[in-house]
């Protein structure tokens, strides 16, 4: 009985992997937009019910407290900040309707849209800013991402619990009128206002709740949609907020937010039909994605590098530019990224991704030579460092436990063993032993990080290496690229603030501190018929922007004109 | 016998007491903490967060804090659902694992015993090969093989059953149970064949075949009730484990049990999560075995729990 359980599987999966019929997907009907730019009622489907696979079962839906992905896709649902972000990932105005900045670029006075309600009806105030900022900057609420109020005057000195969160530069001018005071000229801090950190928090339900202010029943949010049902690790269901200023453009009725801790489960699902969207796929399956689902994968650029960095505080990088950039140079990312990652990541050799409307990415000379002109450099290098086959280098690569870095550490071992004859011991280590080794330096050598940005400014990748910052794992320590980072934040003309970013890139790159390898892709299967959302590089996709169209041959009412099959057939 | 009970439930307190204990001192010791990430937190909130959460204190007052804690029966709170206790998060996923593991343990006594019985009976006959042949199998395939499989003949290929996710209902049921009752039928089919044949041997069946006793009454009335013994004695661990959820099968069919509390608390410092369902599994164990100890001495007549002792 089992053999044959066993023979049937495999004969099934062999089917999908041979046949030249694709799995059949949903078929929507083509979709067609009245004068304001809304979908015709005939195309879209009957049940508007968007169903998204969300990764881990999010840490909090508390907008204060939340940090990682999962939590943000969903309270970007249900909570809006002073601004809001298009389909295509532009900033534009969300509970504020418009706002004034200041000549000096220190003050932002922001217009609350009169409409804005809670879900209970209450009305959105600057009052409601004024007490949630505080909030986020209380030593008392430990908010994991208050840093992204850090602009704002005083907010350091009340983390530090030396001024008390009052002092914090905000106050409300009147009910609809708040106004935020900021140390520096921030340009990417209207970018800060999508980011949940920043989000209001409904203070009568907190002072009535305490921490449970964000369960079901309790939890008021000014979003898109509101909190609907919550089973831990199983589903959080959303549903239309009917008070939201905007609701009556908002199409999709209820969005269901569901965890998997397994990529293949999630997967699975998708291929049954019980999701739209999953937030991931699974690894090495790309080619079959691509030969039997390729109208449902979506992959577009993030705003995210994969880097590995050296440890400039130990031998044998301490001091020793010429080995870091021989170990640059003989890395092939192509290779990496069309044989090992294959999910058509973009090979690099800068720290910052491209597509930022206002940056230029500096480029190094090595960028245009071939790959046989770098070896060649990087083996001149090597000789240079003192190291030759007789006396080669051995290197300690150090990855948290994964399938894909453990393939791209061996990959890079390789290049660097044909290239130069470079030995590499790899280690690899549960992720939080390996975070509190690469925090400690003094294990690590060669090892993996990279980062997704936070907001969307190459700022949030360099200022990594400052001295002082508490992700600096390589130990990067140069005076003169604090001084740049300084002036960075005090700078309030937009083309010499480009041109000091591009000099503080170009002297991390030049030191060699970091050895890039590729620009993280989102990828993700989308079922055909959820449209109305975009490819955008900080890939936030809000539900009030997306609707499910009718599949083709379905009546209005949703049953099927013809059975699938015959449809298929046909 | 109620002396005994009361006895034996005393007896668990300081076991309790050791267990967690070592659990608390042994999750410490693993390196990182609950707020490490990738993205570091600056120092002042690092420092926030500890003390909200009174890890900034020696250690040996935060275990002092914690039995104190625990004598109130309060778990305390989640350091990564953050906004959960962790008396919520096992009141909501303990009884999808019971339900579950409990309709797992049925499927597996009700197939495993008669087919193990059926299998001494024709020992060394095809019937029998072909049934512990298939039991060999059962168990050597693991779940994490087992589950993707059925998925995929069961509910993509042929469509008939969902592909996982977790509410009340038999359909969403058939594929997580079977998962974890196969390897278990084919344990109890091996142990009560095992068990039947040395107790068809031994000599009171004999002496009731000797008497003309007819062979169905031999076999139901006499030999069953002592085979299942080790039966009995495998099923206290073994019911505690399953109730409490698999992993494995928790996260393949997206289930939302305690099971994968035990991996992903401890991957995540998660350190009152971990202590909350090691807790749970220890009284589980405790609790299990007494029960055990309490049907064995129904089934064997020679087993007595009175003052006179066994």
């Amino acid at each position: 009985m089992l053999g044959a359980l066993l023979l049937v599987a495999c004969q099934a999966e062999q089917a999908g992997e041979e046949s030249p019929r694709a799995p059949r997907l949903p078929q929507p009907v083509a979709v067609e937009f009245d004068d304001q730019g809304r979908p015709m009622e005939h195309v879209l489907a009957a049940e508007q019910v968007v169903m998204r696979g969300n990764g881990e079962e999010p840490q909090t839906l508390d907008p204060h407290l939340a940090e990682g992905v999962p939590s943000s896709n969903i309270l970007r649902d249900l909570f809006e900040g002073l601004a809001t972000t298009t389909p295509d990932g532009r900033v534009v105005a969300g509970a504020a309707a418009h706002w004034d900045i200041s000549r000096d670029g220190l003050t932002y006075t922001f217009y609350l849209d009169p409409a804005g309600r809670w879900s209970n009806g209450d009305p959105v105030t600057a009052e409601d800013f004024v007490w949630s900022w505080r909030r986020v900057v209380n030593p008392a609420t430990a908010a994991a991402y208050g840093r992204m109020l850090a602009p704002v005057v005083n907010a350091e000195a009340v983390f530090a619990g030396r001024l008390p969160p009052e002092e914090l530069g905000v106050s409300a001018l009147s009910p609809t009128t708040f106004q935020v005071r900021l140390d520096d000229p921030t340009p990417y801090f209207l970018g800060l206002l999508t980011h949940p950190t920043t989000f209001p928090v409904h203070r009568p339900s907190y002072e009535a709740h305490g921490s449970a202010h964000v369960r079901p029943g309790n939890l008021v949010s000014n979003g898109a949609y509101r909190l609907r049902d919550w089973q831990i690790r199983a589903r959080v269901e959303l549903e239309r907020n009917p008070h939201f200023r905007a609701a009556d453009e908002v199409i999709v009725e209820r969005v269901v937010f569901y965890p998997f801790e397994d990529v293949n489960s999630e997967f699975n699902r998708f291929r049954a039909g019980d999701l739209h969207w999953t937030y991931q796929v699974p690894n090495g399956q790309f080619r079959w994605l691509q030969r039997n689902m390729e109208q449902a994968l979506m992959i577009s650029p993030w705003f995210g590098t994969y880097f590995f960095s050296f440890n400039l505080t130990r031998e044998p990088f301490r001091d020793n530019l010429a080995l870091r950039r021989a170990l640059n140079l003989a890395v092939n990312r192509d290779i990496l990224t069309e044989r090992v990652s294959q999910f058509g990541e973009i090979p690099t050799f800068n720290l910052v991704p491209p597509g930022l409307p206002d940056y230029d990415p500096p480029e190094r000379e090595y960028q245009t030579w071939t790959q046989q002109e770098r070896e060649a450099e990087a083996l001149r290098l090597y000789h240079q460092a003192g190291y030759s086959e007789d006396n080669p280098l051995t290197v300690e690569l150090r990855y948290n436990t994964s399938e894909n870095h453990r393939r791209i550490a061996v990959a890079m071992a390789a290049m660097w063993k044909d290239v130069l004859g470079v030995r590499t011991r790899m280690v690899n280590e549960e992720f939080r032993v390996f975070l509190q080794n690469r925090a400690q330096r003094r294990v690590t050598q060669v090892f993996r990080s990279g980062w997704i940005g936070d907001y969307r400014d190459a700022f949030t990748f360099l200022e990594l290496f400052h001295s002082g910052h508490g992700r600096n794992d390589a130990g990067y320590d140069n005076p003169s690229f604090d001084r740049l980072l300084e002036q960075i934040a005090a700078e309030r003309i937009p083309s010499r603030r480009r041109n000091l970013m591009a000099e503080a890139e170009r002297i991390l790159l030049d030191d060699q501190v970091v050895l890039p390898v590729f620009i993280y892709v989102s990828k993700r299967l989308v079922d055909p018929r959820l449209v109305g959302w975009q490819e955008n590089i900080m890939d936030q996709h809000l539900t009030r922007h997306m609707f499910l169209l009718r599949e083709q041959g379905e009546q209005q009412d949703g049953a099927p004109v013809v059975p699938p099959e015959a449809a298929e057939s046909g | 016998m109620i002396g005994y009970s009361i006895k034996r439930l005393a007896s668990a307190i300081p076991t309790l007491f050791l267990l967690i204990t070592f659990a608390f001192f042994l999750i410490r010791i693993a390196p990182g903490g609950p707020f490490d990430s990738e993205r570091a937190l600056p120092p002042d909130i690092e420092a926030n967060l500890a003390a909200k959460y009174h890890l900034d204190e020696p250690l040996p007052v935060q275990y002092l804090r914690y039995l104190w804690q625990i004598a109130r029966l309060d778990l305390g709170p989640s350091y990564h659902y953050l906004d959960w206790t962790v008396n919520d998060l096992i009141a909501q996923g303990a009884p999808v694992s019971f339900t579950l593991g409990g309709l797992a343990l049925l499927v597996a006594l009700t197939i495993g015993i008669p087919i193990g019985a059926w299998a001494a009976l024709r020992q060394n006959r095809p019937a029998d090969y072909s049934i512990m042949g298939v039991a060999m199998i059962g168990l050597s395939i693991p779940n994490f093989v087992m589950a993707p499989l059925l998925i995929l003949l069961f509910a993509i290929t042929l469509g008939w059953l969902p592909a996982g996710g977790w509410e009340f209902s038999p359909a969403r049921m058939v594929l997580p149970v079977v998962t974890l009752a196969l390897p278990m039928i084919a344990y109890v089919a091996r142990i009560t064949r095992g068990s039947m044949i040395e107790v068809l041997r031994s000599s009171f069946i004999r002496t009731a075949r000797a008497k003309g006793m007819p062979e169905k009454e031999i076999l139901f009335n006499h030999a069953l009730k002592p085979a299942l013994l080790p039966v009995i004695s495998y099923l206290g661990p073994a019911a505690a484990a399953i109730l409490t959820g698999s992993v494995v099968v928790e996260r393949i069919f997206t289930i939302p049990g305690i099971g994968s509390y035990f991996v992903q608390g401890a991957l995540n410092r998660d350190y009152t999560l971990v202590m909350g369902v090691v807790i749970l599994y220890g009284m589980l164990i405790i609790l299990f075995n007494f029960l055990v100890d309490l049907i064995y001495a129904w089934l064997d007549p020679r087993i007595r729990y009175d003052e006179q002792g066994a």
